[in-house]
């Protein structure tokens, strides 16, 4: 009985109540939505490349060979030369290996030379190779394919012709040699999605007539005539490995390090990317104390609201002491009144969540190419909701004990 | 064998030191099964004076004593539970939880007390007999108090003080908002119950009216003394 009137008492105060639930519901899920931002920032992070073994480059630092390579940020320090290159291919270790040619720009997104190889051997979240959405890979020395965000941001098709600018600002451009769009690649919500990709033939042959990072003053060989050129590169930027044996990766790792022939580096992606996390993590930490302050004042915010709706229950307290019940059950009645809105709020609050993220995932994934899990809560959840209905108890305390006094003081008083 | 129901004895109690409200009652007996009025202007102490025999104030000295129990005595649990089982409470509004239906209201004290819930063999049964006898509607059980009138939230409060046939019914001023007429029929079907139950009845008013309807009348001004007046 005592328990019905209780939930007749809280329906009685349906519109406060259901404020109270709603407020802390969104409080909730704003947490949840923080945290599971944030968890999948960092996995989206971390996956920007996978099954990857090394990558290697001209002398640098892990951070800055990562930046450059997976994530077209900065600049090369150096190119490493083919010949290197194939010194590496031949090496017993080496399983595969994809080069890489970076400098150039279209308007603003860069330019990435590579082979074929490169669209079946990059990895990204686990196992998730790119691949086409229309057209086809490149077939001809002028075809170019496009990240699904170049293509969007500047409304290429198949077949648009498309100037490469020199270097990454454009200050003249390969415009005697256009490119055609062969292909469109699908979201990948990596850094791949922001690329020009084309040949590292087609990288080669829009620098003949260019040396030292200057076009050449009136020369002006014929595309028919760079066709039949060998086109073989002189320097790539970096190359990704994959190597048959993991065991030996750090044996190739070393070999790369101490090449004697030239200064270049190795690096493993996975802990490259921890490394440049730990960089960025101070945004990860950002979204950790926006996620406490957001608990912090949902707490404080239904204790408000449990001591503004106290003296409107001030003469219920006062009639269940006069029937004889002791400040104790009107203590664990405020409690179990708190038990229930935190419950309730908090499942509220999951469904809430489910909805906002089966909304926005999409646009997320596609805008800040975060994928954003959207699966069952998991086991740090359920500990995050028994923390809050721990603290929904203390903090609910407070008023009960004031509700205590009033109760006891009110006594026969009782006149509202 | 002891009679008398409530005995106070040297009760002293203030707020604090500094209150200017402190009152002495030397000595009050009442009897059971007598019909008692007590009164008093506003601010004599009446309530104040009331919350000590209930049990919800504490005095600083002297004793209370309900049913030959020392109440100031017990623990405070101990003296919830002493409260619930022995004392029907009308309050001067009546306060009925509004939210609650009739029915859920009227066995509200029985949950608080197993004595006066083993004196109820079949509490549904119990309510529509207190219902008729209070000259309540038999469908109003399942309306909610706060749905009825004021003359029906007065006979329900009745009826929730008098369920389980506590010893003593302690009223605070329940007849101050009727007129004459209704104050009359109110106070017959409460005595009626009353007596039917054997209880003891201690109302309070300031309505020197009502005297003749009383066993006995008790001044307020003759049985306590406000030691913060005669400092002055």
């Amino acid at each position: 009985m005592l328990l019905k009137l209780s939930f007749s008492s809280l329906y009685a105060r349906l519109v406060t109540v259901g404020m109270t639930i709603l407020a802390i519901s969104v409080s909730l899920m704003l947490y949840m939505s923080v945290e599971k931002l944030r968890t999948s920032a960092y996995t989206s992070f971390t996956d920007t490349i996978s099954q990857t073994d090394l990558i290697v480059g001209a002398r640098a630092s892990s951070v800055q060979l990562l930046l450059y390579s997976v994530f077209r940020i900065g600049n090369a320090t150096n190119n490493i030369t083919w010949e290197s290159y194939l010194d590496l291919v031949s090496k017993e270790e080496v399983d595969w290996t994809v080069p890489i040619s970076l400098g150039d720009s279209h308007k603003g997104f860069r330019v990435m030379g590579t082979n074929k190889e490169f669209f079946s051997r990059y990895k990204y979240r686990g196992n998730q190779s790119v691949s086409i959405d229309k057209g086809y890979l490149f077939e001809d020395l002028y075809d170019v394919v496009l990240g699904a965000g170049v293509a969007e941001k500047l409304g290429y098709k198949i077949g648009t012709s498309l100037v490469v600018s020199h270097g990454l600002k454009s200050f003249s451009d390969h415009d005697d040699q256009p490119f055609r769009v062969s292909g469109i690649l699908k979201k990948t919500g990596t850094p791949v999605d922001n690329t020009v990709i084309v040949s590292l033939a087609a990288i080669e042959a829009i620098h003949v007539d260019w040396s030292t990072g200057a076009k050449i003053p009136g020369q002006l060989t014929p595309i028919d005539e760079i066709r039949e050129m060998d086109l073989t590169p002189k320097n790539i930027t970096a190359a990704l490995v994959g190597v048959k044996s993991k065991l030996t990766i750090f044996q190739l790792q070393r070999w790369i390090n101490e090449y004697p022939e030239e200064a270049m580096t190795a690096i493993l992606p996975g802990a490259a990317l921890q490394e440049l996390w730990r960089v960025v993590g101070v945004i990860e930490n950002l979204l950790l104390g926006i996620s406490v302050v957001v608990i912090f004042t949902t707490l404080v915010g239904m204790a408000a609201i449990m001591f503004s709706s106290l003296s409107e229950r001030r003469r219920e307290m006062a009639i269940w002491r006069a029937m004889g019940a002791s400040p104790f059950t009107v203590i664990g009645l405020l409690m179990l009144e708190a038990i229930f809105i935190s419950i309730l709020s908090i499942t509220f609050s999951v469904v809430l969540l489910f909805c906002v993220l089966n909304l926005l995932q999409p646009w997320i994934d596609y805008n800040y190419g975060i994928l954003v899990n959207i699966e069952m809560l998991a086991i740090k959840d359920m500990y995050v909701f028994a923390l809050f209905i721990i603290a929904s108890i203390t903090v609910s305390l407070l008023p009960a004990i004031r509700a205590y006094w009033f109760s006891i003081n009110d006594g026969m008083t009782i006149k509202l | 064998m002891d009679e008398s129901i409530i005995k106070i004895d040297s009760v002293r109690f203030y707020w604090s030191k500094k209150s200017n409200f402190k009152i002495f009652v030397p000595n009050l007996e009442i009897k059971k099964g007598e019909k008692v009025l007590l009164l008093g202007e506003s601010g004599s102490g009446k309530t104040t004076l009331l919350s000590l025999m209930c049990g919800f104030l504490n005095p600083l000295s002297g004793n209370i004593s309900i049913n030959g129990n020392t109440i100031n005595q017990l623990s405070s649990k101990t003296r919830d539970e002493y409260r619930a089982d022995n004392i029907g409470i009308i309050f001067q509004q009546f306060n009925l939880l509004p939210y609650a239906n009739v029915v859920d209201n009227v066995l509200l004290p029985l949950y608080f007390s197993k004595v006066r819930s083993n004196n109820v063999s079949n509490k549904k049964e119990k309510v529509i007999e207190l219902f008729k006898q209070l000259r309540l509607p038999d469908d109003i059980a399942q309306f909610r108090a706060s749905s009825l009138s004021m003359g029906q939230q007065q006979r329900v409060a009745v009826a929730r003080a008098l369920i389980g046939n506590p010893s003593l019914i302690i009223a605070d001023e329940p007849t101050s908002s009727l007129d004459a007429d209704a104050q009359k029929i109110f106070l017959n079907l409460m005595f009626e119950q009353i007596s039917e139950n054997n209880s003891t009845l201690l109302m309070v008013s300031h309505d020197k009216s009502l005297s003749n309807q009383f066993d006995r009348l008790i001044d307020i001004n003759e049985i306590l003394i406000r030691e913060d007046k005669s400092c002055y």
